[in-house]
C-alpha cells in the first residue's frame, strides 16, 4: 500500500498545477456553502445577542438599521443626530434610564465613543488595567483598539480631523488614556471611550483657551464689553486637556441643543418598554424609537435570503465543478491507458495498477475535504472578527 | 532425472501445437514446435504483421492462446490465472519495449525501481535499491538517477528500461525492438548491455528486430514468415530478405 500510495502521490507532485487546481476547485465548492453557513450562523448569533442586550435606541428619524448599526457596532456612517435634550426627556418619563452616545469621530480606524459612565456598567466594561474617566480630556480604551494603537495608561491618543481639507472644522484633540478595558468579544473592544463632553470638545463645541484677563493675552484682544470679550485667532487654543488647563474649559450655548447620535433606553421591565415605544409612536415626532432586535431580524432574513441564493448558486456550480473534475480524471485515465498496459505487461498487480489511479483520486479529494475543514474551522474561529468588520465599515 | 527431462529443464520456453488468432481480423500464427534454451539469444524476423510481438506476448502470458502449450522457464504460462501469470511475469521474465515505456512522473531511479513498487510479490529493500543504482552505474545513467525521463535522451531512456526489467533478475528477457528508435550508436551500446547481461545472468534473450545489421550477433534467427498466415496463406514476402543464421524453427 506504501508504494502504491508513493506513486500516486509522485503522479500528483509532477502534475502539481493540474493538482492544485483540482484541490483548489473542491475545496471551494465544499468550503463555500459550509462557511457561508458557519458565518451566517455566527453573524446571526452575534447580532441577535448584541441586539437583545441593547432594548431600545432613540434617534433621529432616518434609516434604523443605520442607527442600530451604528450604536451597538459603532460603523463609520454616523445617523442623522440628535439633540441631548433627548436624554432629559426619557429621564422626565421615569420609564427607562437613559444612555447618550455620540459616535462620530475617529482616532485612525478606531471610533471615539462619547457616552457617560453608565454605559459602562450596562454593557459591564470592566477596566484591566488603570483607572476609569475621571476629568475631561481622557479615554478609556478597548483591549483590541490598546493592542493595535500599542497604548496603555498614561499614553495618549490623538483623534483623526474628518476630513484633511476641514481646516476651520475639528481640531485634533490630544487624550490621556487612564485604563484600558479587559476582552468583552464585542464592538466595544474596538473604541475609545470618552466623556460625552469631551467628544464635544472633538467637534469643537466646547474648548480651553489662554485667560483673556491676564497681560500676555492683551495683544489678542480686539475689544471688551462687559463680560464678553472678543479676540483674535493670536489667542493660544488648547488641543490638550490637563490640570494646568482644565479651568479654561468651556462650552457656549445651550448644552441640551448639543448632538448625540443615540439614546439608549433601558427599561426596566416590558410595561415600561411598551409605554415608552408608546410615547414615541406620533406621526410628527423628530425622532424614533427602535427595537434593535427586530432591526436586526429584518436583517438576518435578507442575509438568509441572500444566503439561500449563494448556496443554490454554490450548488450548481458544484455539480459542474463535479461533473468537471469527473471528466479530468477519467480523460486522464484514458490518457493513461498506455502506462497502465507497460504496468500490466511488466507484471503489476491487477490491484496496484488499479489502486495507484484509486489513490491518486482519494488524495486529491482528502486534500480537498480537509482544506475545506481548516478553511471552515478558520472561518469559526475568526468569523465573529469579520462580521463586526464588515458591520462596522 | 533421465535425458529427456534433464532435456527439458534447460529449455526456457518450449511451445507446442500453438495456435492464437485474435477475435476480430483474420490473422492467424500457428507454431508447431519451437524450443529456446537457457543462455541462448534469438532474434525473430519477418515482416510487420507477422506475429512476432504477438508470440513475445503469448510467452510472457500476456495474450492467451486458442490452442497449443506454451512453457516458459519450465511454467506452463496456458494454465495460470491472470493473477498468478503476473506474478509470474514480474519475477521471471524481463520486458524491454521500443517506445521504452517509462513513467514520466518518476525518477528514473523510481522507474527502474517500478516493478518493485506494483506488485507485492516483490519486495522493495535496501538491497535492491543498491543494486538499482549499481546498474545505472554500470548502464552510465548513475548521475540521471534523480531527474525525470524526458530530461534523458533516447538512448539514456532505453537504458533506464532495460535496468528496469533486468532488476528482478529475471531467467528471460524480452525485447521488442528494443534499438528501433535508437541511432547508431546508442543501439550498439543497448544490445551490448542486454548481451552483457545474458551472459552473466546465464539468462535468454529473445528480440524482436527489423535491424538486419544485429543479426550476426544472434546464436538464433527465426524467421516469422512460415509461422504468421493470413486467411490461411503465409503472410511472408519475397522482398523479406533470408537471414544468415539457424534461420526456421529451431532446435534449441
Amino acid at each position: 500500500m506504501k508504494s502504491i500510495v508513493y506513486l500516486a502521490w509522485r503522479y500528483l507532485a509532477y502534475h502539481r498545477l493540474k493538482t492544485a487546481i483540482l484541490i483548489s476547485s473542491i475545496t471551494l465548492i465544499l468550503y463555500l456553502p459550509v462557511g457561508l453557513r458557519v458565518l451566517v450562523n455566527q453573524s446571526s448569533q452575534q447580532l441577535t445577542a448584541r441586539a437583545a442586550s441593547t432594548p431600545l435606541v432613540v434617534g433621529a428619524k432616518g434609516s434604523p438599521l443605520e442607527l442600530v448599526l451604528n450604536t451597538l457596532y459603532f460603523g463609520s456612517e454616523p445617523p442623522e443626530l440628535s439633540r441631548y435634550a433627548e436624554i432629559a426627556r426619557i429621564a422626565d418619563t421615569e420609564l427607562a434610564t437613559a444612555i447618550p452616545l455620540y459616535v462620530r469621530f475617529r482616532a485612525q480606524d478606531h471610533p471615539i465613543v462619547g457616552t457617560t459612565l453608565e454605559y459602562f456598567e450596562y454593557r459591564g466594561l470592566e477596566i484591566q488595567s488603570g483607572r476609569q474617566l475621571a476629568m475631561l480630556g481622557e479615554c478609556v480604551v478597548g483591549s483590541r483598539a490598546a493592542a493595535a494603537l500599542g497604548v496603555g495608561p498614561g499614553d495618549h491618543v490623538v483623534s483623526s480631523p474628518e476630513s484633511v481639507f476641514d481646516l476651520a472644522g475639528v481640531y485634533p484633540l490630544r487624550m490621556r488614556v487612564t485604563g484600558v478595558l479587559g476582552f468583552s468579544d464585542s464592538a466595544d473592544d474596538d473604541a475609545i471611550f470618552v466623556d460625552l463632553k469631551t467628544a464635544w470638545i472633538i467637534e469643537g463645541l466646547g474648548h480651553g483657551h489662554q485667560d483673556l484677563s491676564r497681560p500676555e493675552a492683551a495683544g489678542g484682544v480686539l475689544s471688551r464689553e462687559g463680560n464678553t470679550v472678543v479676540a483674535n485667532a493670536s489667542v493660544v487654543q488648547y488641543n490638550e486637556v490637563t490640570e494646568e488647563n482644565i479651568d479654561s474649559f468651556h462650552f457656549h450655548g445651550d448644552l441640551s441643543d448639543n448632538p448625540i447620535s443615540a439614546v439608549l433606553a433601558v427599561p426596566p421591565d416590558q410595561r415600561s418598554s411598551a409605554l415608552l415605544q408608546g410615547r414615541y409612536q406620533s406621526a410628527d415626532e423628530r425622532v424614533q424609537m427602535v427595537v434593535p432586535v427586530d432591526v436586526m431580524d429584518a436583517l438576518l432574513d435578507t442575509i438568509l435570503t441572500v444566503e439561500r441564493f449563494v448556496v443554490a448558486g454554490a450548488v450548481i456550480v458544484g455539480l459542474a465543478t463535479l461533473a468537471t473534475a469527473s471528466l479530468v480524471f477519467w480523460l486522464s485515465l484514458r490518457l493513461r491507458r498506455r502506462e497502465r498496459l507497460t504496468m500490466f505487461k511488466i507484471g503489476g498487480s491487477r490491484s496496484a495498477v488499479g489502486d495507484v489511479m484509486v489513490s491518486e483520486i482519494v488524495v486529491v479529494l482528502l486534500a480537498g475535504v480537509l482544506l475545506a475543514g481548516a478553511l471552515t474551522l478558520a472561518t469559526s474561529q475568526f468569523g465573529s472578527l469579520v462580521i463586526r468588520a464588515l458591520v462596522s465599515a | 532425472m533421465n535425458r529427456v527431462e534433464a532435456e527439458t529443464a534447460r529449455q526456457v520456453v518450449t511451445i507446442s501445437n500453438l495456435e492464437f488468432r485474435y477475435p476480430e481480423g483474420e490473422f492467424r500464427l500457428a507454431i508447431p514446435a519451437l524450443e529456446i534454451g537457457q543462455g541462448a539469444t534469438a532474434a525473430f524476423i519477418g515482416p510487420s504483421g507477422c506475429g512476432k510481438t504477438t508470440l513475445l506476448n503469448l510467452i510472457a502470458g500476456i495474450a492467451a492462446p486458442q490452442a497449443g502449450r506454451i512453457e516458459t522457464t519450465g511454467v506452463d504460462v496456458t494454465g495460470l490465472s491472470d493473477s498468478a501469470c503476473r506474478d509470474f511475469r514480474i519475477a521471471n521474465i524481463g520486458l524491454v519495449f521500443q517506445e521504452f515505456e517509462l513513467l514520466e512522473y518518476l525518477t528514473v531511479l523510481d522507474n527502474i525501481l517500478l516493478s518493485y513498487r506494483i506488485n507485492p510479490s516483490l519486495k522493495l529493500e535496501r538491497s535492491v535499491r543498491e543494486r538499482a543504482e549499481g546498474l545505472a552505474q554500470r548502464v552510465g545513467i548513475a548521475e540521471h538517477l534523480p531527474r525525470h525521463p524526458d530530461q534523458l535522451s533516447q538512448g539514456e531512456r532505453q537504458r533506464v528500461a532495460v535496468c528496469r526489467a533486468v532488476l528482478p533478475d529475471p531467467p528471460l528477457l524480452l525485447a521488442d525492438e528494443p534499438t528501433g528508435n535508437l541511432d547508431p550508436a546508442n543501439k550498439g551500446r543497448v544490445m551490448e548491455i542486454l548481451f552483457d547481461y545474458v551472459q552473466e545472468s546465464q539468462a535468454t534473450l529473445i528480440t524482436v528486430t527489423h535491424d538486419h545489421e544485429l543479426l550476426s550477433r544472434f546464436e538464433r534467427t527465426i524467421d516469422f514468415r512460415q509461422f504468421g498466415q493470413l486467411a490461411g496463406e503465409s503472410v511472408g514476402d519475397a522482398e523479406y530478405p533470408e537471414t544468415g543464421n539457424a534461420g526456421g524453427e529451431g532446435d534449441g
